[in-house]
C-alpha cells in the first residue's frame, strides 16, 4: 500500500499540490474535517451579509443623515465618519488652525518612524524628541510666529489621543529607569519607597488614578495654584506607567550577568558611571520588546480619559454619536475607533515581533563568536 | 559613645556607606516635607470649602437608587456603606464570572490557535490579533450599544436558544426553580469535598509509605459528583426550568442581566480571552516533546502522562501569567464607571459627587483594590513556593 502510494506521488496532477496542501492542513482527520465545515458553513452564513452591510449597501457619501436612515437596518452609516472626520481628528481645535494639529500628528508618526530604525538608537535621539516634542507643543499652543494662541481645552481627538501616549510615554521612561534602579538599590529605604510606590499603583485600576487627578489633586495643591485638566490627566497617567516600565526595565536589570556590574567596579566606575556605560544600554537592549508591549498597552489606556471628560479619540467618536441626527449609529462609530487604534497598536506589536527576531538572532551571534 | 564612633577614621563624606545613609535620610526627609505639604495643602482646602472629612458619611443616607445588586438587598434609603457594599459585590459578580468564562474561552482559543487545522489555528490567530490590539473601552462601548440600540425591543426579542431571548432589555435566560432539596445537594457537594481531600491525603501518604498507588481521580470525583446526584435522585430529581415570559413590555421570570452587565461581562471576557489564549499557548509549548517520550519509556500510561509529567511542567509556566489576568480583569472591570453598571468605582464616585469627600471615596476604591491584589499576589508567591523546582539552581 505505502509502496502504491509513493509511486503514485511523484505523478501529481495539475492542481495536486492545492489539495495536497488541504488534507494535509484541513481534512487531515474526521474531526478535522467535521471542524472545517462547520467554520465554512459559518463563514458562508456570516461573511456575505457582512460585506453587503459594510460595502455594499453602505452609505459613504455625507449631507445629512437621511440616505443613512433611508437604508437603516441594511447597509452600515460611514457617512457619519465622512462627516465627522475633521472632529474626530481634531476634537474642537480652531477650524481654520486645523492644519496645526494636523502636521503635529505627521510629526509624531515621523517621532515614531525614526526611533523604531535601530541605526537611529543613539544619544542623538534624545535631542530629536525633545526638538520634536517642543515644537508639537509650540505648533498646538502657537502664540508665536503669527499663530494665533490655542489653549489645550481645545485639542482633541486623536492628536489628544498621541499627546496623552506620546507625552505620558516620553516622561515616563526616563522616570520609570530610576524607580527600577531604585528597587534594586543596595539602601533600605530607596529600595522600600521604590517598591512602595511599585506595588501600590500596579495594585489598584488606572481609573481611580485618573479619578484622583480631577477630583482630589486640585485639593493638595495651596488655594491660587491651578492645574489644567489636561496636565492633570497626563500626570496620572506618567505615574501609572513609571511603575509599569519599572518593572520591565528591572527585568532587564535582572537579565544582566552579575559579572558585567563586577567588571565595572573592578574598573573603578562610580554607580551612575557604572549604570549609565555598562549596564543600562545591555539591560535596555534585552527589554525593549517588552516595553514595546507596555507602550501598546499604555496607547489602549489613553483611552480611559473618557470616563473623566477629556476629549481624546474615543471621546469625539462618543460625543459625535450624541447628536440626535446621528444617534444610533454606534456600531459604525466605535468600529472606526477600533480601527484606528488596531493600526497603531497593531503595528507596534508586530514591530515588537521582527525587534525580538533580530536581537535574539544578535544574541546567538554573539554566543557563537565567544 | 556615639562621639567615639563618630571619630572614627572613615567617617567622611567620602565614604560610600555615609553616603548611603545621608541619601536615605534626604530621601525620607524629602518625602516626608511633600507629604507635610500636601496633608496641609489639603486640609486648608477642606476648611475653606466646607467639606466635610472622614468616614462618617458612610452611616449617612445614600439617597441614590442602584439598577442591580448581588446577593443583599438595597434601596434609596440605605446607608453609604451599604451601596459601597453593593458596589464592591457586583464588582466580584462580574469579575468571578469573567474569570471563569475567560479562562474556558481563552484556553479554547488557545488550543485552537495549536491546532494542525489551518483555517482554526488562522481564526485564533485573527482573534487574538484583534481583541488584544483594540482598547477594551471601545469594545465595551461597542457591546453596549449593540445590546441597548441595535437589539430589537422584548416584544421582538431574539431567541437563539428555546428560553434564551436577547433584546434591548438584555438577555433573559432560564433559570431551576428553588427547591427544599438543594440546600440538601449543595451540603453534599461539601461533604463530597473534604471527603475527597481526606482520601487524597490518605493515598498519598499510603503511597508514600508502600508504593501502592490509588485511583485517586476516579474515586475523588466519584465522590465530589456521585454524592450530590445521589441526595438529588433521593429526592426525586427536582429539576423545573422556570423560562422567561415576555409580559406587557419586559420578560418576567428566568434571570435578567441587564445590558450593562451582559456587556460587562461579554467585554471582560472576550478582551481577557485574547491573552489567556496566549499564555495557554506559551505554556504548552514550553513542555519539552522529549518530556512526553520520557514519561511513555517510564510505563506511564497516556492520561497518566499527561497528568503526573507535562500538566505540572505546563502549569509552572501558566499559573504566573493566568493569575496576573485575573487581576487585570478584575481591575478592568472599573470601566464598568463608563456604561453604568452599578460596580464599586462607579458608586463611589456617585457618593463622591454627592458628599463631595473626594478623598474618602478614592481611598476606600484603592483600598478594596489593594487588598485583592496583595491577596492574589500573596497566593502567588506561596503558589510559586510550593511548584519551585526543588534544588534547583538559580540561573
Amino acid at each position: 500500500m505505502s509502496a502504491a502510494s509513493d509511486s503514485v506521488a511523484p505523478r501529481r496532477l495539475p492542481g495536486g499540490r492545492a489539495v495536497e496542501w488541504l488534507r494535509a492542513n484541513l481534512f487531515y482527520s474526521v474531526p478535522s474535517a467535521l471542524a472545517t465545515l462547520v467554520l465554512l458553513y459559518l463563514a458562508w452564513r456570516l461573511v456575505p451579509p457582512f460585506i453587503e452591510w459594510a460595502f455594499v449597501n453602505a452609505v459613504w457619501r455625507t449631507g445629512g443623515s437621511a440616505a443613512c436612515r433611508a437604508a437603516a437596518g441594511h447597509g452600515a452609516c460611514w457617512a457619519y465618519i465622512v462627516e465627522k472626520h475633521r472632529f474626530i481628528l481634531f476634537g474642537t481645535y480652531p477650524y481654520a488652525q486645523q492644519w496645526r494639529p494636523g502636521l503635529g500628528i505627521l510629526l509624531f508618526i515621523a517621532l515614531y518612524v525614526v526611533s523604531s530604525r535601530r541605526a537611529c538608537w543613539r544619544p542623538w535621539l534624545a535631542w530629536v524628541w525633545l526638538g520634536g516634542l517642543a515644537l508639537i507643543f509650540l505648533l498646538m499652543w502657537g502664540g508665536v510666529l503669527g499663530l494665533p494662541y490655542v489653549e489645550d481645552e481645545r485639542w482633541g481627538g486623536l492628536m489628544l489621543t498621541l499627546i496623552l501616549a506620546t507625552f505620558g510615554i516620553a516622561a515616563a521612561f526616563p522616570l520609570s529607569i530610576l524607580l527600577a534602579l531604585g528597587r534594586r538599590s543596595s539602601m533600605p529605604a530607596v529600595r522600600t519607597a521604590c517598591v512602595i510606590y511599585i506595588e501600590l499603583i500596579r495594585g489598584v485600576p488606572l481609573i481611580s488614578l485618573l479619578f484622583m487627578a480631577s477630583v482630589m489633586l486640585p485639593l493638595f495643591l495651596p488655594s491660587g495654584v491651578s492645574i489644567d485638566k489636561l496636565l492633570r490627566a497626563q500626570i496620572a497617567m506618567v505615574m501609572f506607567a513609571m511603575a509599569y516600565l519599572a518593572e520591565v526595565v528591572r527585568g532587564g536589570l535582572q537579565a544582566i550577568p552579575g559579572g558585567q556590574y563586577e567588571a565595572a567596579e573592578a574598573l573603578g566606575l562610580s554607580y551612575w558611571r557604572k549604570m549609565l556605560l555598562i549596564v543600562l544600554p545591555q539591560a535596555l537592549r534585552i527589554s525593549i520588546p517588552p516595553l514595546v508591549n507596555t507602550f501598546i498597552a499604555f496607547f489602549k489606556d489613553t483611552s480611559l480619559v473618557v470616563i473623566i471628560g477629556l476629549f481624546d479619540l474615543l471621546s469625539a467618536v462618543k460625543v459625535g454619536l450624541e447628536e440626535p441626527a446621528w444617534s444610533g449609529y454606534g456600531i459604525e462609530a466605535y468600529l472606526f475607533a477600533a480601527l484606528i487604534y488596531f493600526a497603531f497598536c497593531f503595528s507596534m506589536s508586530r514591530y515588537s515581533q521582527r525587534l525580538e527576531r533580530d536581537l535574539a538572532r544578535g544574541r546567538r551571534h554573539i554566543l557563537r563568536e565567544e | 559613645m556615639g562621639g567615639a564612633a563618630g571619630r572614627r577614621a572613615g567617617w567622611s563624606l567620602y565614604d560610600l556607606r555615609v553616603r548611603a545613609i545621608l541619601y536615605q535620610v534626604l530621601l525620607v526627609a524629602a518625602v516626608g516635607l511633600v507629604a507635610w505639604f500636601l496633608i496641609y495643602n489639603t486640609a486648608h482646602n477642606l476648611e475653606s470649602r466646607k467639606i466635610a472629612s472622614g468616614f462618617g458619611f458612610l452611616k449617612r443616607e445614600a439617597g441614590f437608587a442602584i439598577g442591580e445588586t448581588t446577593l443583599i438587598s438595597y434601596n434609596a434609603a440605605d446607608t453609604y456603606l451599604r451601596a459601597l457594599t453593593v458596589g464592591v459585590l457586583n464588582t466580584f459578580r462580574v469579575s468571578v464570572i469573567g474569570v471563569i468564562a475567560a479562562t474556558l474561552l481563552g484556553t479554547l482559543i488557545g488550543l485552537a490557535r495549536l491546532s494542525r487545522n489551518w483555517l482554526l489555528s488562522r481564526l485564533a490567530a485573527g482573534y487574538v490579533e484583534t481583541l488584544r490590539n483594540v482598547p477594551l473601552l471601545v469594545q465595551l462601548f461597542f457591546w453596549y450599544t449593540v445590546i441597548s440600540d441595535n437589539l430589537p425591543g422584548p416584544r421582538h426579542a431574539l431567541a437563539p436558544l428555546p428560553g434564551v431571548f436577547l433584546s434591548n432589555r438584555g438577555i433573559a435566560l432560564p433559570v431551576v426553580q428553588a427547591h427544599p432539596a438543594h440546600a440538601w445537594i449543595a451540603a453534599a457537594l461539601i461533604v463530597g469535598m473534604v471527603a475527597a481531600w481526606l482520601l487524597t491525603r490518605w493515598a498519598k501518604r499510603r503511597q508514600a509509605l508502600t508504593g501502592q498507588p490509588f485511583p485517586t481521580l476516579s474515586a475523588g470525583s466519584a465522590l465530589v459528583l456521585g454524592l450530590p446526584l445521589i441526595v438529588f435522585l433521593v429526592a426525586g430529581a427536582p429539576l423545573h426550568l422556570e423560562r422567561p415570559v415576555l409580559q406587557g413590555f419586559n420578560f418576567s421570570g428566568g434571570m435578567t442581566l441587564t445590558p450593562e452587565f451582559a456587556a460587562l461581562l461579554g467585554g471582560l471576557t472576550t478582551y481577557t480571552a485574547a491573552f489567556i489564549a496566549e499564555i495557554v499557548r506559551a505554556g504548552v509549548l514550553a513542555v519539552d516533546r522529549g518530556q512526553f517520550e520520557a514519561a511513555y519509556a517510564l510505563g506511564l500510561r497516556p492520561r497518566r502522562a499527561m497528568r503526573l509529567v507535562i500538566l505540572p511542567q505546563a502549569l509552572r509556566v501558566i499559573v504566573p501569567p493566568m493569575t496576573s489576568q485575573f487581576l487585570n480583569l478584575t481591575k478592568n472591570s472599573s470601566l464598568a464607571v463608563a456604561i453604568g453598571y452599578p460596580d464599586l468605582v462607579s458608586i463611589a464616585n456617585t457618593s463622591m459627587n454627592q458628599t463631595g469627600q473626594a478623598i474618602e471615596g478614592i481611598a476606600i476604591i484603592m483600598a478594596v483594590y489593594l487588598t485583592i491584589s496583595l491577596s492574589i499576589s500573596a497566593f502567588m508567591n506561596w503558589y510559586n513556593k510550593r511548584i519551585a523546582l526543588k534544588g534547583a539552581t538559580r540561573s
